[in-house]
């Protein structure tokens, strides 16, 4: 009763591994699948860099065990890419309207917005940042990643034009210290 | 900070887990959603032998409508609690108060039977359940009990569950149509634990006396309170500024907060009769307007 078997889908992947019942969700994507996407912030819900989809809904992958997500399915960051390898509108987004300082909390901030704009396709600014409450940030402030979401709300709106970006940051100016 | 080792037990039925609990009892603990009792289990404050997991358990996954009341599994989720119509239809407030627990990501995994299990003194479940008067039912191979809030919440964190008993089914009264109501509540953010909350279900006349008053407070407490005394002493008035100043110093009167991190116990007392002027406030407009029950 100490070990079973987990089976789930991640990214579209089947996988299948023995570990110990009480490994979290959040270890068993990081240690036993290697998709180190997902990061380990509070490990008592609280700060949701570990958030992923579970059928599409966003959770805290900290608060649940491996074996309770058998035989469902799950995505994280590293499913947000574009097919060709380049960034999703959303985290260009993120990129363009500097959502990001460190980065450790944007793999759960990009979850939990991937679901919330597939329920809510154009979100006022106080039901984004509502939707953001449960992830912190320790750099931004979140003005810029409320900015990143509206950025992405416009993108996906106009769908495919290249318009100038709505983010009020001049990212040009800043592109030559980005390190990625 | 990660749990200790246990054993997992997934049962497949409610009576194999009534056997289960009946054959571990304390050295057993219920899993459901997790949200509560996977951060108590990282920070190793529980180390249970057995952890049984009843989230998939089918047959107490269920809102329906019961007599006069609505009954809600168990293993109902806090977002199915959100999004149902039939909440929104026979009991609004317990819809209001829900956007107030955690966060979305909580609310997909959370289930009601959890929350009342922790028996948190400032969660948003409890305080509505109290101020409605609804019932917990918790079964064991005994049989089934039906308790109040008052019988269910003892203190902090404390329920007279016994070890062999699981929830079943919470029962929430249905709302008159007659009926306003609020629910308000101050965290330090959104989806944050209440520094103090409160609910209020208010009817009144044509001549907007008030014929009928419940009031609950959450976050003050031990456990969440009924303010009864509140209750009885608006009964056949009008809610008129001064009555509502009343209130708040009754209120101030009838809790006995304590002081953490985050507030003082000054603060939360005085934070608790502002909101409970402001939630009645706003009830009472709202039922002015006779549409209070959908906003």
């Amino acid at each position: 009763m100490n070990k079973r078997i987990v089976a789930l889908t991640i990214n579209g992947v089947d996988v299948q591994r023995k570990v110990a019942s009480r490994m979290l969700l959040t270890d068993f994507i990081r240690d036993e699948l290697k998709l180190t996407g997902t990061n380990v912030g509070c490990e008592h819900g609280v700060c949701g860099a570990c958030t992923i989809l579970l059928n599409g809904e966003s959770v805290r992958s900290c608060l649940m065990l491996a074996v309770q997500a058998d035989g469902y399915e799950i995505e994280t960051v590293e499913s947000l890419q574009n097919d060709n390898g380049t960034l999703n509108t959303l985290q260009q987004s993120f990129k363009d309207c500097h959502g990001l300082q460190c980065g450790f909390c944007t793999p759960g901030f990009l979850m939990t917005v991937t679901s919330f704009l597939k329920e809510n396709e154009d979100p006022t600014e106080e039901e984004i940042r509502e939707a953001i409450s449960g992830n912190l940030c320790r750099c931004t402030g979140y003005a810029n990643i409320v900015k990143s979401v509206q950025r992405t709300v416009q993108s996906q709106r106009t769908s495919k034009s290249l318009t100038e970006p709505v983010c009020h940051t001049d990212h040009k100016q800043n592109e030559t210290v980005q390190i990625s | 900070m990660k749990p200790a080792v246990f054993n997992y037990i997934r049962p497949e039925s409610v009576e194999e887990t009534l056997q289960l609990l009946s054959d571990y009892g304390d050295d057993a603990k219920i899993l459901s959603g997790g949200q509560s009792l996977i951060p108590v289990l990282n920070m190793r404050l529980s180390t249970p032998k057995y952890l049984i997991d009843i989230g998939r358990l089918e047959g107490l996954n269920y809102i329906r409508e019961e007599g006069d009341h609505l009954s809600v599994g168990a293993l109902v989720k806090h977002k199915d609690i959100e999004s149902s119509p039939l909440v929104k239809e026979l009991c609004p407030i317990l819809g209001e108060a829900i956007r107030w627990v955690g966060t979305t990501q909580i609310r997909n995994r959370g289930t009601i039977g959890g929350s009342i299990a922790h028996g948190d003194p400032s969660a948003e479940l409890p305080c509505v359940l109290a101020a409605l008067r609804g019932e917990i039912v918790v079964a064991s191979l005994e049989g089934e009990d039906v308790l109040s809030p008052e019988e269910f919440f003892l203190t902090y964190m404390l329920t007279s569950m016994q070890p062999d008993q699981v929830i079943k089914e919470i029962r929430f009264p249905i709302m008159s149509k007659k009926s306003a109501f609020s629910f308000v509540e101050v965290a330090r953010t959104h989806g944050d634990f209440a520094l103090a909350e409160a609910a209020v279900i208010l009817e009144t006349d044509e001549t907007e006396t008030v014929i009928k008053a419940q009031i609950a407070v959450g976050g003050v407490n031990p456990t969440p309170t009924v303010l009864e005394e509140v209750e009885d002493h608006i009964m056949g008035k009008k809610l008129t500024d001064e009555l509502l100043t009343e209130v708040r110093r009754m209120t101030e009167g009838n809790v006995d907060p304590e002081s953490d991190l985050h507030g003082t116990a000054e603060y939360r007392r005085e934070l608790v009769g502002v909101l409970v002027q402001r939630a009645l406030k706003t009830a009472g407009e709202r039922v002015k307007k006779g549409a209070g029950r959908h906003e």
